[in-house]
């Protein structure tokens, strides 16, 4: 089931135009924004299908940035992303792609400082659902909608049984979870959805377990 | 939760409750959430819709574009002045979806229903219907739950966008959500909303999402008009006792089906239909310095 709220079909709030041009545009970029962890120097942003083709009309552009300033669906600002992004000091590089996706709304963002940068591929299904598809090169499947918890580690045995358990110790209940890797023995990127808040001393602890290359929290948006 | 209209309406009969009900109690079941909290959230749907029409019919709407604005004020005016032929309670439904469709277009705020591009239909029927049967607050955002339940069982096993399946999949599902809503409100059986539902989106089968520049205002604007007729008289088609010879949840696989064949052409990418008229075209180049297909 794609859809799981009746809130997914009488919602969002939103400024207008379009739900999946407009809103779902500034969700992604939201998450992105949230997965990045700050406020980006430099937002790279590339449209294919129909946002590439019709993003001047929906306002996806300016959506998107206004996502990636952390903006939410409804925020009166949103119009205005642009010049607040400028007056921010945040460069934004936008292009369109006429490569075929597997959907037609699919947007690639990637955001940057001097310590690091991301790159996050959303689509948008519909009605301003989301649905993140790949975070760093690694393919995955994540709707934002959750707590979710990120964790990169090596490619290895035992890794799911040692953060589950530091999940279980703080009672947070799992909903969805996924294991990617790009390829066998290098890197993985392990996405949980969570029912409850992740604390920072759960985090901490998953942070110590050994072979965990980074941890990080996205909150639900 | 219920996977299909079929099971919607059973799980409504066998307890002898209303759809909206069914709604709000797996709504619960599924957020963990309280009923309060729910109710709460729908509220401000409502007030957030309320606002929209209000907007729509009192102030000079004007989209960016400059395409659309205006109409929803121009046929109250004329329901005012002149002896109109269809029913009242149908043109006020028309005239108030446009209103909600107009103030999207302008960049206003709206609650998708279940998109932008049909955010029309449902608060439009809502307040037009309300102003006939004169329903309670708490009425009022059942009609959203009812909408919502026929919306959920349509997306999850079709869609609800014009990218992904055309108009039909976007108005189309507003209106069979409407439908349902309106018979609901007027004291119809869950059945009969069920058989609103498939009357309504037979009518919109094969309906392509093709906006002028991309826009989501021509032709979605009097496509939430139009939409907003045929989900009342729909409903009123349903009330009357009459049924749908293709089962509900069929119709909604046949939209399916239709949505995946259909081009991409017409499945809102501004390349075919309205849009590639030489009028569209026009207007296009107008607004981005070049058409689209160039």
């Amino acid at each position: 089931m794609k859809y799981k709220s009746v809130f997914d079909i009488i919602g969002p709030v939103m400024v207008g135009p379009s739900s999946s041009h407009t809103a779902g545009a500034a969700r992604i970029g939201r998450v992105a924004r949230s997965v990045f962890g700050r406020e980006p120097k430099r937002a790279e942003i590339t449209f294919y299908g129909s946002f590439a083709k019709t993003y001047k009309g929906h306002g996806s552009d300016v959506a998107t940035v206004a996502g990636i300033l952390g903006f939410d669906t409804y925020d009166r600002r949103l119009k205005d992303s642009f010049a607040i992004a400028r007056e921010r000091g945040i460069e934004i590089v936008l292009r369109t792609s006429d490569e075929l996706t597997d959907h037609p709304n699919t947007s690639r963002i990637r955001l940057m400082d001097e310590r690091g940068s991301v790159e996050v591929v959303g689509i948008s299904i519909g009605g301003g659902k989301i649905e993140i598809i790949e975070i760093n090169g690694f393919p995955l499947k994540l709707s934002g909608s959750a707590h979710t918890l990120m964790v990169l580690h090596e490619d290895r045995y035992g890794m799911i049984a040692a953060v589950s358990n530091v999940l279980t110790k703080y009672q947070i209940n799992i909903g969805h979870m996924e294991v990617s890797r790009r390829e066998r023995g290098h890197q993985a990127l392990m996405v949980i959805e969570v029912d409850t808040v992740v604390g920072e001393q759960a985090v901490q602890e998953i942070e110590q377990i050994p072979h965990i290359l980074g941890v990080s929290v996205l909150l639900p948006t | 939760m219920f996977r299909n209209v079929a099971e919607l309406v059973e799980r409504a009969e066998s307890q002898g409750i209303k759809i909206s009900q069914v709604m709000i109690e797996a709504e619960m079941d599924v957020s963990k959430r309280t009923r309060q909290e729910i109710m709460d959230e729908m509220y401000n749907n409502l007030d957030v819709m309320e606002q929209a029409v209000k907007r729509g019919l009192t102030e000079d709407m004007r989209s960016h574009s400059g395409l659309t604005g205006g109409d929803a004020k121009r046929l109250q005016t004329y329901m005012r002045e002149k002896p109109y032929l269809s029913g009242e309670t149908l043109l006020h439904a028309v005239s108030m979806s446009t209103a909600v469709n107009e103030v999207n277009a302008a960049m206003g705020t709206i609650v998708a229903t279940p998109t932008a591009g049909a955010c029309g239909i449902v608060p439009g029927t809502l307040f037009a219907v309300s102003g006939k049967l004169k329903p309670t607050r708490e009425e009022m955002v059942n009609y959203l739950f009812t909408a919502g339940a026929i919306g959920y069982c349509i997306a999850n096993n079709a869609f609800i966008s014009g990218a992904a399946g055309g108009c039909q999949a976007e108005v189309g599902s507003a209106t069979a959500m409407a439908a349902a809503a309106i018979v609901e409100m007027a004291g119809g059986t869950p059945e009969q909303s069920a058989q609103a539902v498939a009357i309504a989106l037979k009518n919109m089968l094969g309906l392509v999402c093709d906006p002028v520049a991309g826009l989501v205002e021509v032709p979605c604007v009097k496509r939430n008009a139009m939409g907003a007729a045929i989900a009342t008289v729909a409903a009123d088609m349903a009330l009357a006792g009459i049924k749908s010879v293709i089962p509900t949840d069929e119709v909604i696989q046949a939209m399916y089906r239709i949505g995946c064949t259909m081009p991409t052409a017409l499945k809102e990418t501004a390349q075919g239909g309205l849009a590639a008229t030489q009028t569209g075209r026009q207007i296009e180049a107008k607004i981005f310095g070049v058409p689209l297909n160039q």
